[in-house]
């Protein structure tokens, strides 16, 4: 076995631009398969990352009727949500543990001679809780803020850089259309969605805020959107019952007739994004797979050819004892060390390639264990059965026409 | 007690609707340390018979024994074990690897023997220091003459320490000077017991030997044995 080794490396090394070229196909297939997946499973680790970071418990509460048939129907005209309907669900909803009512708008913040367009959100301070925002600097502002109105402002560490750079933002006041207002805190960074949505360009006030000072709405209570929390992941269902329900009963809908509102589930939402770049990363995956096919390919026909060229030498080994066995494992060996070099050389460049996609174009990638033992498993395989064909068909060889052989 | 013993051997070639008797029941046996040399016209049948002595081939009809064992039923793996125990062989063209050494060359029969590298790096160096090539052991192919390759095909049929070498014309691509050094070889291995057959068309050739058996379309012509012989 042994010297079977050492016959296949030496007859590999006597060629070695054809074993170069020949590996050349399995180093790609397999760089390809590695690095595919690598994209995959760093989008898709991306998208997972967010949900937990987003939270996987919260719904978002539209007005207007559900989209049907991927057509989002008109709002009737007195298709609004309000501030009254957010207190029914903090009162009525026992799945929910957060409900925070929000109107927003860009909007431009001044400070001094700088300013920064951004979303601006009015909201109740129950808005960081359910959106897991963490305090960076200062403080979120409080209920009772909130309610009465107090002029004052969290920003997001976007909009705090790009204003204020290195100065400390507490206690500073920035203009937002023309109300000045005092600036309590900085929310810690959060970073960009996996769509490249940078999180911390936005800014919050209180709701009362917002609705007197800042957005001046037509109807005094409405909100544009609701966003709740549920107590838990496994309570968004009961959560999506019980908003349903009370929103319902507050309109006196009957059953049958659609809702002017829609609840939207934020992990439905994420997990559907997830999946796809699933099925795209199995996609990535499945195409460079190909590559490896058309790289064993390349093997089945050098040996091919090889076996041919060789044929003198089969016939002398014959001759002097070698069995068919001996022949046939000599030409896999031969294979195999191939697609085995080759499968090692595309390991470690799919990594690289990996690094190098992250480090230029900043995609995120994660070489998996499990993609390394996959590419490696599948560039053996493909030698041994790209290899066994010109192997066998050496070991079936006549020794006396194969000595004849010029 | 015989080495070889054939009886009636027939090989049929067929090509198109052609039938060629290349053998046409030939006899004869070869006892243990004997010298022969095979002789004939080209087409008389003497490489078909040298396959089958060689068992690279087997005969249509017929009996061949070698060293007491029947070889027509015997799978192709049985064959090839065969030849590597009880055969060396020696070809015209000298058929060695081109990219290996003569070293390496010579120790091929002992990889497929299953003896370890170390016994055979000693038993290849040994019977390349028997046919006088102690200097050339790293040497390829192409870096020796004729001559000295062909040395090398006789170390290779030694190292195994079958009983018997077949030669299919050893020296037809050798000068008249080089062939003398083989034929000499092949006398003082065959004193040291090696039953040798030697296929040859060149009666000087055929001195070498103690034996000449003549073949002609397939049959045995005659049988000689040289009582003089040095
Ligand atoms: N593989 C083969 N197929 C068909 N005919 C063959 C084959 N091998 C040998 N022959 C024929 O058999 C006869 C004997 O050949 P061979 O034994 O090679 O003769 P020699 O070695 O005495 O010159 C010749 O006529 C040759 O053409
Ligand atoms: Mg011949």
């Amino acid at each position: 076995m042994l010297e079977t080794l050492r016959t296949a490396i030496r007859s590999l090394l006597s060629n070695k631009i054809r074993s170069a070229l020949t590996m050349l196909g399995i180093i790609i297939g397999v760089a390809a398969v590695i690095t595919m997946v690598a994209i995959g499973a760093g989008a898709s680790r991306n998208i997972q990352q967010f949900i937990s970071g987003v939270g996987s418990n919260i719904l978002i509460i539209m007005p207007g009727a559900a989209s049907v048939g991927g057509v989002r129907q008109q709002a009737g005209s007195g298709a609004t949500l309000t501030t009254e309907d957010a207190s029914a669900l903090e009162r009525e909803a026992y799945a929910l543990k957060g409900v925070a009512p929000e109107i927003y708008s860009r909007t431009q913040l001044v400070y001094g001679n700088m300013n920064w367009s951004t979303l601006v959100t009015g909201s109740t301070s129950a808005i960081f809780d359910i959106r897991e925002w963490k305090i960076a600097d200062g403080r979120f502002y409080i209920d009772d803020e909130a309610r009465g109105g107090a002029k004052i402002v969290v920003l997001g560490a976007t909009v705090a850089k790009n204003l204020f750079g290195t100065e400390d933002p507490i206690g500073k006041i920035v203009r937002i259309r023309n109300v000045p207002m005092e600036v309590v805190g900085v929310l810690a960074a959060k970073g960009q969605t996996p769509w490249g949505q940078d999180q911390d360009d936005t800014a919050f006030v209180p709701f009362a805020t917002a609705q007197r000072s800042l957005f001046r709405r037509g109807i005094a209570n409405s909100v544009q959107r609701i966003t709740v929390a549920a107590v838990n992941g496994d309570s968004v269902p009961e959560a999506e019952r019980e908003i349903n329900a009370i929103l319902r009963q507050r309109r006196r809908l009957n059953e049958g007739e659609a809702s002017d509102f829609d609840v939207r589930n934020m992990a439905e939402m994420l997990d559907a994004a997830a999946q796809s770049t699933k099925v795209m990363s199995l996609l990535l995956g499945a195409v460079a797979s190909v590559s490896l096919l058309v790289g064993g390919i390349g093997i089945m026909n050098i040996m091919l050819v090889s076996v041919t060229e060789r044929t003198r030498e089969i016939g002398i080994r014959m001759a002097i004892g070698a069995r068919t066995s001996d022949i046939r494992t000599q030409f896999l060996m031969e294979a195999l060390l191939l697609s085995i070099a080759g499968g090692i050389i595309g390991i470690v460049l799919g990594m690289s390639a990996s690094r190098l996609i992250t480090g230029f174009l900043g995609w995120p990638t994660v070489v998996s264990t499990g993609s390394i033992v996959l590419a490696f498993g599948f560039s053996v395989f493909v030698g041994i059965f790209f290899g066994f064909y010109p192997a066998w068909k050496a070991s079936l060889l006549n020794p006396i026409e194969a000595l004849r052989y010029e | 007690m015989s080495l070889i013993d054939v009886r009636d051997i027939v090989k049929i070639y067929h090509t198109g609707d052609v039938e060629l008797r290349a053998l046409d029941g030939v006899s004869f046996s070869v006892g243990q340390g004997e010298f022969v040399s095979i002789m004939g016209h080209s087409g008389s049948g003497k490489s078909t018979m040298m396959n089958i002595l060689g068992c690279l081939d087997v005969p249509d009809e017929g009996e061949y024994e070698l060293d007491g064992e029947r070889t027509g039923r015997l799978s192709k793996d049985a064959l090839a074990k065969i030849r590597n125990a009880k055969i060396g062989f020696v070809f015209q063209g000298f058929n060695l690897l081109p990219r290996a050494t003569a070293l390496e060359n010579v120790e091929l029969p002992l990889i497929y023997a299953g003896v370890p590298g170390k016994k055979r790096k000693e038993r290849g160096k040994t019977a390349l220091e028997r046919v006088g090539l102690a200097d050339r052991m790293g040497h390829r192919p192409s870096q020796m003459s004729g001559g000295q390759q062909q040395r090398v095909a006789i170390a290779r049929a030694l190292v195994g320490e079958t009983p018997l070498i077949l030669a299919d014309e050893p020296t037809g691509n050798l000068d008249t000077k080089t062939s003398a050094e083989i034929m000499d070889l092949f006398v003082a291995l065959n004193r040291e017991g090696k039953t040798i057959i030697l296929v040859t068309h060149e009666p000087d050739i055929a001195e070498y030997s103690a034996r000449t058996i003549r073949f002609q379309d397939g049959r045995i012509l005659a049988d000689e044995r040289r009582e003089n012989h040095a």
